[in-house]
């Protein structure tokens, strides 16, 4: 629940998946979609007065309810973050090598060992000539440079888990592909599980394994990623991806998907996909439909689940 | 770095050459000269015309700029008429009185503006935020001559913990610096709030809190520095300010300073004193802005670039 204006709203509802080691799951939506707030309070990074219900499942505790003080030891050394705009996401007046070494600093590590460390992060993320770019600021990089700083910041705790919040839309096409491959790299060298947030399926269909499509802070399909947005069984997945020709497989009439998306302050009753869904009938208007198993690994939260045509 | 600051001082060398020229008019605008001042409404016209005449007062007003001019560039201020030895002395000797105040009062008011800053920006909004901007509004809606009378009369009068006059003890330093101090640090405060708050938002703060910071270690690690520009500033003026202008405070609390001797000055036509006096805060209020620049050049790397074209 979060207070808007006046009143509150629910920007969340029945959110739940499930993010594997070692493999990556992606959130798509339209913004406002609510997969960036799933994906932050996993970490406990929400707006203000936020009020939350349910769980979240880290291990074998749940975060929801764990102490502030345990969830700042998480943050960083579990769970990296992966900010979408890496310019606005660094600190302006800090050099490179002191944000992305700061989380070893703070944890105790001698100055010379943590310049080692971020020397050999910056490396790995693919900055050429480290040394020469670890006292320099954000300002004077690219911004694809940027991004890989920010990646190497999220790395240097050594989380397991690393969520990415569109880490590719602030940066220009070439630039996406090289920092996705990067992100791949990391995800497939070292065992990294990656919570991906993205507007963008051509991005879902190169990096991620699993992936959840988000409407109006609620699930709509969720399932294995090339399987999802090639065979979608929700309306809203499928015109999603016939926006996408790349990744529909039958280059088939595209769909442009109409209308504005839903406001999840102000959700409409019944499938809140209804007003700008092809096939909404009347109890798609009344009756809020739930995620079910339409296929074996398959999910989908429409009643006409098995009518969706790909 | 080396040229900004040759630039900005070559820039201040002109300020100086403004105040000097602006100050020789303004006095000279002033109904009565030295004669008239020191011999009294009694003297005679021949009186006046010949010490008129041996101050050079009756020469063009061009010629005189220009002698005058023409000392100052020597670094020679001329003789204090009513003191008769060099008007510079007699400034420089009243100088470390007023720097003493300012500093004092300066400090109290970085430590305390900032700390009641940061409380109130670090939450907008809040009850804590509404409270400081009440306190700091009242700050400095309170005229800095009647907190002086009051802390007097309280301090002073009623409870004697504090003396009330004079200079030379630290005892003697803290009614007036903390009178000087309010206002000062009410807009401390402000700026920093506002910078503050306005820092909060920023992304980069979301990403210090995901690296496991506590708030007070994403306050001081990254908010503040990111929010002390104007902050910085703002000090740097005000300190100039202070320099020349606690005269009302100076002289509610007898304060052996500048300001008071540029007010006596001013009243006995001593026009050596205050141009001296003049050109020497000009000077300071000029150094004080380069060194306000210097610490923002420092703190962001971004304003050196600016500073270079």
């Amino acid at each position: 629940m979060l207070p808007a204006g006046a009143g509150t709203g629910t920007v969340l509802d029945r959110v739940s998946f499930v993010v594997d080691a070692g493999s990556t799951t992606g959130l798509i939506g339209e913004s406002g979609s609510g997969k960036t707030m799933s994906a932050m309070s996993i970490v406990g990074l929400l707006p203000p007065g936020a009020e939350t219900a349910g769980r979240i499942a880290w291990k074998s505790e749940d975060l929801l309810t764990a102490a502030a003080r345990r969830i700042r030891q998480v943050r960083g050394r579990e769970i990296g973050v992966i900010f979408q705009d890496p310019l606005a996401a660094l600190n302006p007046i800090e050099t490179i090598g002191k944000q992305v070494g700061e989380i070893l600093r703070r944890g105790g590590m001698p100055r010379q060992q943590v310049r080692a460390r971020v020397l050999e992060l910056l490396d790995r993320v693919g900055i050429p000539e480290p040394e020469q770019r670890i006292d320099v600021y954000p300002h004077e990089l690219s911004g694809g440079m940027r991004q890989r700083v920010m990646i190497a910041t999220a790395l240097a705790g050594e989380p397991q888990l690393i969520i990415a919040d569109e880490p590719t839309t602030a940066l220009d096409v070439t630039t996406q592909a090289r920092i996705l491959r990067l992100l791949a790299d990391l995800r497939d060298r070292e065992g990294v599980a990656m919570l991906l947030v993205s507007h963008d399926l051509r991005v879902m269909a190169h990096v991620a394994d699993v992936v959840v499509v988000m409407y109006a802070g609620r699930v709509a399909e969720r399932g294995p990623a090339r399987e999802v947005l090639e065979h979608p069984r929700h309306p809203y997945t499928r015109a999603l991806a016939h926006n996408v020709p790349a990744v529909s497989t039958k280059s088939a009439i595209a769909e442009p998907l109409q209308g504005a998306p839903a406001n999840p302050f102000d959700r409409p009753a019944g499938c809140a996909f209804h007003p700008r869904c092809p096939m909404a009938q009347d109890r798609c208007r009344t009756d809020v439909p739930v995620l079910r198993e339409v296929e074996p690994g398959r999910f989908s939260a429409c009643h006409f689940a098995e009518r969706v045509e790909s | 770095m080396t040229y900004f600051i040759v630039k900005r001082l070559a820039i201040g060398l002109l300020t100086i050459w403004g105040v000097v020229t602006a100050v020789f008019i303004v006095v000279r605008l002033a109904p009565g000269d030295q004669a008239t001042v020191a011999l009294g409404p009694d003297a005679s016209a021949a009186e006046v015309a010949a010490l008129r005449h041996t101050l050079g007062l009756d020469q063009p007003l061009l010629v005189q700029y220009l002698s005058y001019l023409g000392d100052v560039v020597r670094l020679d201020f001329g003789d204090s008429y009513r003191f008769g030895r060099p008007a510079m002395d007699q400034v420089l000797e009243r100088f470390p009185a007023t720097a003493e105040l300012t500093l004092a009062a300066t400090v109290i008011a970085i430590v305390a503006g900032l700390i009641l800053g940061v409380i109130a920006g670090k939450k907008p909004g809040s009850g804590l935020d509404r409270a400081v901007s009440t306190v700091t509004l009242g700050m400095q809606a309170l005229p800095p001559f009647w907190v002086g009378i009051m802390f007097i009369l309280i301090f002073a009068l009623q409870l004697q913990v504090l003396p009330s006059a004079g200079g030379g003890s630290l005892a003697n330093l803290v009614l007036p610096a903390v009178t000087l101090a309010i206002p000062f640090t009410a807009l401390v405060a402000r700026m920093t709030r506002s910078g503050v708050a306005e820092t909060m938002s920023e992304a980069f703060v979301q990403t210090a809190r995901s690296k496991g910071l506590t708030e007070t270690q994403v306050l001081t690690g990254h908010v503040v520095k990111n929010s002390l520009i104007p902050v910085v500033t703002v000090v740097g003026l005000q300190v100039g300010t202070l320099l020349g202008g606690a005269v009302i405070i100076e002289t509610v609390f007898a304060w052996p300073g500048l300001g008071s001797l540029l007010v006596s000055a001013v009243g006995n036509r001593d026009y050596a004193v205050v141009q001296a006096a003049t050109v020497l805060i000009a000077l300071c209020v000029i150094v004080l802005n380069l060194a306000a620049d210097i610490i923002n050049a420092k703190l962001d790397p971004r304003i050196r670039l600016e500073a270079r074209r």
